[in-house]
């Protein structure tokens, strides 16, 4: 785990924080880069000056201009929300578990708020993502803290493989009950099939903005929270002796997470790996200190799934892959590295 | 882990051992394993004859035995013959052989909370199933594609959990992770399909036997003859592998020959079952548990014997599928049902450090 690999000859502190900010700064710089592409790329190109145009000076009589507006900046705008959602809910979830592999696709976060989410569409005929979001949330909760229980009781505690396990296992029947629910109506189906694959496209930003609130709480609420999780990281011992009110500082934590993941998952369907992925890669570009890993996710995630979701464009044009499938085809080589690397069992 | 002395045959005297000769052979037979045995297929055939009864269109038990020799109704005949005996007979098979993949699969990686549904096997078998139907490849070779995807998932587990040797831990968590990238790549396939072939697709894809036909059943049943006796052969291999690969080697046994035999065997048997099923999610998990708890440790009659618990499970479920609700539901979703909380509880259970 990164508290463990802790710099030994870190820089002096001032010239080690001014390296990350300008760091901070670079990373920014390209999702910039990334954003402006996300407007570009896609069935159809559109230059520079258009995608401009279509943000600043609208004219609705541009087909490419309408294109932009209409489809790309929602899709743009989504990934930017939710990528960083997913990637600072990893990493909270790492911390806090002191779990290498914690992330809330595998821990089953995901398929609650899905599970929750379908049924409630299903059984209520909830049709305003106002309205479901709320599934969502509860789904959420529900799922992780019957994946925490399970991977912790027992006398070896919450291992990361024990957890992994609640959680994939966790995750099958949630899914095969979805799957029963769907194929019950196979309008559902045809409707959910492409959010359950996890994708941008398609999207109202109606529905995004409904639940952005949850994720601005949580981000903003998860990233002020930095110095909380490093302590929390060095274990329960030591951040009790710290004077630290462990127990009510998970359930925050907790919250803040499922907070995050319940609106990923309503405003894009579950996408896995992102929160597992992009804090291991931030972890390794600025080192263990939450209160600069947390801004990095911020920007890193967006900047890491708004890649995938181009990359699914180009890879299959004219139609193209979901991002939820390229983030897991991307994300699971990157589990798989992980497991072979690092001594994960032993921790 | 469960303790390795669950997973060896005990020693000592066991009253219930009995010698056999044939010929020149001679079998040392567990008599309670054996009756074990013969009440399971006992009640397959029960469950069997019931389930012959059930449905939209009731039948008593005579009409059945009539339609059965071919001297009932017109009616009876089909439904009987065409539909409902076929469906029966692929369950009582393919429950069977996810039960014999998940016993060799739980000896091999020596961690009984593992089987290949959760590491990948039987992702890599319907993702090989679903790119062979959707190119509209000939469907008669389906099982052997499905087969292939299954030996491929297990080399790559295999080749990526191998740093100087295999590892359980680091394998199951290899395992979940190409389990996720096989079935990323299944929905990928999945979602190119027209919605009414991708409704059939889904559904296959959380496990079913509806639309089995007697092409099925011959199929299931010669792989089931070749494999099966191939499997009671190996248990005694698996049982000496229990010992850790330095023991086994001392005793002469041949390791990496052993271990390739049991894996291409269980990946034949997950493979065939999942081209005519799909991946019917837990049989494999729960069935040597509860066979294990039945008869004691895996052996060559164990091993039957959850076969036929594989076959009585999956036909039982599949008839409270078809049954028990007011809408036909997948066979998959039934045996979740019961498989995770079940594994659940096995997880809760696990007292050693994992």
């Amino acid at each position: 785990m990164a508290i463990t690999q802790s710099v030994p000859h870190s820089p002096p502190t001032t010239r080690w924080a001014a390296a990350r900010f300008v760091g901070l700064l670079l990373v920014a710089g390209a999702l910039a880069t990334v954003v402006l592409m996300s407007l570009r790329i896609g069935s159809i190109d559109i230059t520079n000056a258009d995608a401009y145009n279509a943000l600043f000076h609208y004219s609705s009589d541009s087909y490419e201009q309408t294109v932009v507006r209409t489809l790309r900046l929602p899709r743009t705008v989504i990934g930017l929300g939710v990528g960083a959602a997913l990637a600072v809910a990893g990493a909270a979830m790492q911390a806090a578990t002191r779990n290498p592999l914690a992330e809330p696709s595998l821990l089953g976060v995901n398929s609650g708020a899905a599970f929750a989410v379908v049924t409630a569409v299903y059984l209520g005929h909830l049709t305003h993502p106002l309205q479901y979001v709320w599934f969502a949330f509860g789904g959420a909760l529900g799922a992780s803290v019957l994946v925490y229980v399970i991977g912790s009781v027992g006398s070896g505690g919450a291992t990361p493989l024990k957890l992994a396990l609640a959680g994939v296992i966790v995750s099958a029947q949630l899914g095969s009950w979805l799957t029963a629910l769907l194929l019950l109506n196979k309008q559902t189906l045809d409707v959910v099939r492409f959010w359950l694959a996890g994708s941008l496209a398609g999207r109202d930003l109606a529905v995004f903005s409904s639940v952005l609130p949850f994720l601005v709480l949580g981000v903003g609420g998860m990233v002020m929270l930095g110095n909380q999780l490093n302590i929390l990281s060095l274990g329960e011992d030591a951040a009790l002796s710290l004077g630290m009110r462990t127990g009510r500082m998970r359930a925050m934590v907790a919250l803040l997470v499922v907070l995050m993941a319940g609106a990923s998952v309503a405003a894009a369907g579950p996408i896995s790996f992102v929160g597992l992925a992009v804090p291991h890669l931030v972890r390794a570009l600025v080192g263990p200190d939450y209160r600069w890993v947390l801004p990095f996710c911020v920007l890193v995630g967006p900047l890491l799934l708004l890649g995938a979701d181009i990359a699914g464009r180009v890879a299959a044009r004219p139609s193209e892959l979901q991002v939820g499938i390229v983030t897991a085809l991307v994300g699971a080589p990157f589990l798989i590295a992980l497991a072979r690397h690092r001594q994960v069992a032993d921790l | 882990m469960i303790p390795v002395k669950s997973l060896i045959p005990r020693q000592g005297k066991n009253p219930n051992l009995r010698l056999i000769q044939v010929g020149g052979m001679a079998f040392r037979v567990n008599t309670r394993v054996m009756l074990l045995v013969g009440m399971g297929i006992t009640t397959l055939f029960l469950l069997g004859a019931w389930g012959l009864t059930l449905g939209s269109f009731r039948l008593p038990l005579d009409a059945i035995a009539k339609a059965l020799k071919g001297v009932g109704s017109r009616d009876a005949d089909f439904i009987v013959l065409d539909l409902r005996l076929p469906r029966l007979l692929a369950a009582m098979m393919v429950g069977p052989m996810f039960a014999m993949s998940g016993a060799i699969f739980q000896g091999l990686i020596r961690n009984p909370l593992v089987s290949p549904d959760i590491i990948g096997i039987n992702t890599g078998a319907s993702l090989a199933a679903v790119f062979w139907i959707v190119t509209r490849q000939p469907v008669s070779l389906l099982p052997v594609a499905a087969f292939t995807g299954a030996l491929m998932a297990a080399a790559s587990i295999y080749v990526l959990t191998w740093r100087g040797r295999i590892s359980g831990a680091r394998l199951i968590l290899v395992g979940i992770g190409v389990n996720a990238l096989l079935s990323a790549t299944t929905t990928w396939l999945i979602l190119r399909l027209p919605i009414d072939h991708a409704s059939a697709a889904v559904l296959w894809m959380v496990g079913t036997l509806y639309g089995s036909d007697w092409v099925d059943v011959l199929v299931l049943a010669s792989a089931l003859a070749v494999l099966a006796p191939l499997g009671i052969g190996l248990m005694w291999s698996l049982g000496v592998l229990q010992f850790g690969d330095l023991t086994a080697r001392s005793l002469g046994m041949p390791l990496e020959r052993t271990r390739l035999a049991l894996i291409v065997v269980g990946c034949a048997l997950s493979g065939v079952a999942v081209s005519v099923a799909g991946p019917v999610g837990f049989v494999a998990f729960m069935v040597p548990h509860l066979a294990r708890m039945l008869a004691g440790p895996m052996t060559g009659g164990v091993f039957a014997l959850a076969g036929v618990v594989g076959g009585v499970l999956l036909l039982g479920a599949d008839l409270v599928s078809q049954h028990a609700f007011p809408l036909s539901l997948p066979v998959g979703v039934v045996t979740a049902a019961l498989g995770a909380p079940y594994f659940l509880f096995l997880l809760y259970q696990t007292h050693a450090r994992m």
